[in-house]
């Protein structure tokens, strides 16, 4: 990763090494792979510690502010929270792996019956957002790139730089204010129906949900990819395109997106955790019902078993992220050797 | 260059043992880069204005913010409170002050808090090496997939959120980016000459690693710190906006903005808009000395 990406403040990213031999391919992998399933043995612990010593046991949202120290201790006993903490995230890690996410003793329901309701709405509103932005943010990179230093590009950039520093939740309350109160064009509230599929007909209620995450998204987007295309047209390639005489728009669309647009692959598995707390605020600001705020009310209600998974679901999404943003340039990049 | 061609009347003021001669230039031609870059200065110009709104302006403009005042609530901005009042009666005006407080107060700490543990876990994962260094970047890797803002909220939730307790917080999760620019740094730096001729003279690994290697590592690391703070102020906003940030009587602007944005509706615009803006703001100042130092710094590092 280029030294200036606005998302990792200038950090290395580990990715496949350049040089030695071809066709490694496998080994580069399973290392790859050893090693994202150590993060996640590693990070699940931690998340499962922390969370532990915040949170020791439900047992008080069960029994109730009333309960009796041994009727706690009782519940403690019979229920597995007072095995040694190593013993309590092994039986986690085992439901887990038997598709058991724990029990929300608040909602009087399993986790995961809570997540199959709303992960659809959130997956729609993150991926619909993650895909507008590249789409936009390409081709606006592009643009600021070529007509360097225009009017537009000025505009751009400084429009990229306010959104960049703006919390997501302003931008909302900003496009509420302009395009539900002023101009009462959309909803100010998401979609709040049951079916995904009305949740995605339903344009009027998720214009603005999807417009905010969409924009900030964007902001970062857009900046990395102007100085990534600013890069690729000063290469000798462009300079050959250009000389044997290509017409400049098939030296843009053959040369210069496909190479500037390489790095947007690392770019979009690195800002997940990014898009994961921008669905948290987004999902809160228009009381859309996804995970976000399921998260959120969990914190309200001291919900330990929600936040435990979402938080635990949230870290093994931004590890496979990059491990599949890795693959997927080593994949889109033949000039990557693997070592 | 070796340690004995030093000039000795640098030696107090510049990190031992560097290349002095060329690091003291290159450290003059970087503020030269930055106070040429018209972006930094205005960053600057937008950071010391906060500093001074949010530290001298409740000496100036004074206003109560303790005690509530049904009586004045909402209202819109006046002689007598120049931002209007909030759904409390507090005035928007001193709340901002009050709020850019905390929000520097945190954003500063916070990164004090993640340079500090990040450049020593890099400065000692580069210098030591091996089976070492690769467990302490697995363990970088392990915090790096931790979601931030969520374990920041959990544990805001249940320790109850003030200045110190954030600061401490974000810090301890926001230190794996200059781990890996320290280590970076160190892993060149560990290779170089003046560092052979440290060992030789019998310098210790910590000697080695606060005289020598941290010193010459700064660049990264200053360049970090901004983004840092400005990161830190967006976190505290979130937190607050969602609900679990400062308690009474200290003020968060995120959580001042979230009571505006409950009379949104009324028009109440006010008691949104120019708080909104003073985040925006700060954080965009920040990005700007952020930006231009990481350009500074290029040419600096291209002195070397």
């Amino acid at each position: 990763m280029r030294p200036d990406d606005p998302v990792s403040h200038g950090c290395p990213v580990r990715g496949p090494r350049r040089g030695g031999k071809a066709g490694s391919m496998v080994t580069y992998l399973v290392r790859r792979l050893i090693t994202s399933i150590v993060v996640v043995v590693g990070v699940s612990i931690f998340i499962f510690l922390l969370l532990h010593l915040a949170y020791p046991s439900p047992a008080r949202a069960v029994l109730g502010l009333s309960a009796r120290p041994a009727q706690v201790n009782a519940w403690n006993l019979a229920n597995g929270y007072d095995d040694p903490v190593i013993v309590q995230y092994w039986h986690y890690v085992d439901g887990l792996l038997h598709g058991n996410l724990g029990y929300s003793y608040v909602e009087n329901q399993s986790v995961l019956a809570l997540f199959q309701e709303r992960t659809a709405r959130s997956l729609y509103l993150s991926g619909i957002s993650l895909v507008l932005a590249v789409a936009i943010a390409i081709p606006l990179g592009i643009f600021q790139a070529v007509k360097r230093n225009s009017i537009g590009d000025n505009v751009a950039t400084s429009a990229a730089f306010i959104l960049y520093s703006m919390p997501s939740f302003f931008l909302g309350l900003i496009l509420i204010q302009v395009l539900a109160l002023s101009f009462p064009i959309f909803s100010f509230e998401g979609s709040q129906s049951q079916s995904i599929w009305v949740v995605i007909g339903d344009w009027n209620a998720m214009t603005l949900p999807i417009a905010t995450l969409t924009l900030i998204t964007v902001a970062s987007y857009s900046r990395y990819m102007r100085s990534a295309s600013m890069d690729v047209l000063a290469q000798d390639y462009i300079k050959v395109a250009r000389a044997k005489g290509l017409p400049e728009r098939l030296v843009l669309l053959r040369h210069l997106v496909r190479n500037a647009s390489l790095p947007m692959v690392t770019l979009v598995g690195l800002s997940l955790p990014g898009l994961l707390a921008g669905n948290l605020i987004t999902e809160s600001l228009f009381n859309y019902p996804g995970l976000g705020l399921l998260f959120f009310e969990s914190l309200q209600k001291v919900d330990y078993p929600v936040m435990l998974a979402y938080t635990l679901a949230g870290a093994v999404l931004v590890v496979v992220g990059n491990l599949i943003a890795d693959i997927a340039l080593t994949v889109a990049d033949p000039r990557i050797r693997l070592a | 260059m070796a340690m004995n061609s030093l000039p000795p009347l640098d030696v107090q003021r510049a990190p031992e043992g560097g290349e002095i001669g060329a690091v003291q230039s290159g450290w003059r031609l970087a503020l030269r880069e930055f106070r040429n870059n018209r972006l930094a200065v205005v960053g600057v110009g937008i950071l010391v204005f906060f500093v001074l709104f949010s530290f001298i302006g409740p000496l100036i403009y004074h206003t109560d913010q303790l005690d509530t005042n049904p009586i004045i609530a909402n209202q819109a901005p006046t002689g007598a409170h120049l931002l209007g009042t909030d759904g409390e009666g507090f005035d928007e005006l001193g709340r901002m002050m009050k709020g850019g407080q905390a929000a520097l107060e945190i954003g500063f700490f916070a990164a004090a808090v993640a340079i500090v543990i990040g450049a020593l876990w890099g400065a000692v994962s580069g210098l030591v090496g091996g089976i070492v260094d690769s467990v302490m970047m697995r363990v970088v890797d392990v915090f790096l997939a931790v979601p931030f803002l969520f374990v920041v909220l959990i544990l805001a939730v249940k320790f109850g959120a003030t200045v110190l307790s954030l600061s401490l917080v974000i810090g301890f999760f926001a230190w794996q980016v200059p781990a890996r620019l320290v280590r970076g740094e160190v892993l060149t730096l560990r290779e170089r000459d003046f560092v052979l001729a440290a060992r030789t003279a019998g310098s210790g690994n910590w000697r080695l690693i606060s005289r020598h290697l941290l010193p010459n590592a700064l660049g990264v690391v200053i360049v970090n710190v901004t983004f840092q703070v400005a990161d830190a102020i967006l976190a505290v906003s979130y937190v607050g906006f969602l609900g679990f940030g400062l308690h009474f009587p200290a003020v968060d602007w995120g959580d001042q903005l979230a009571n505006g944005s409950n009379f949104l509706e009324d028009g109440y615009w006010w008691q949104i808009f120019p708080v909104g803006a003073c985040i925006v703001l700060t954080v965009m100042g920040l990005n700007f000395i952020g930006d231009a130092l990481r350009d500074a710094m290029d040419v600096r590092l291209r002195r070397r």
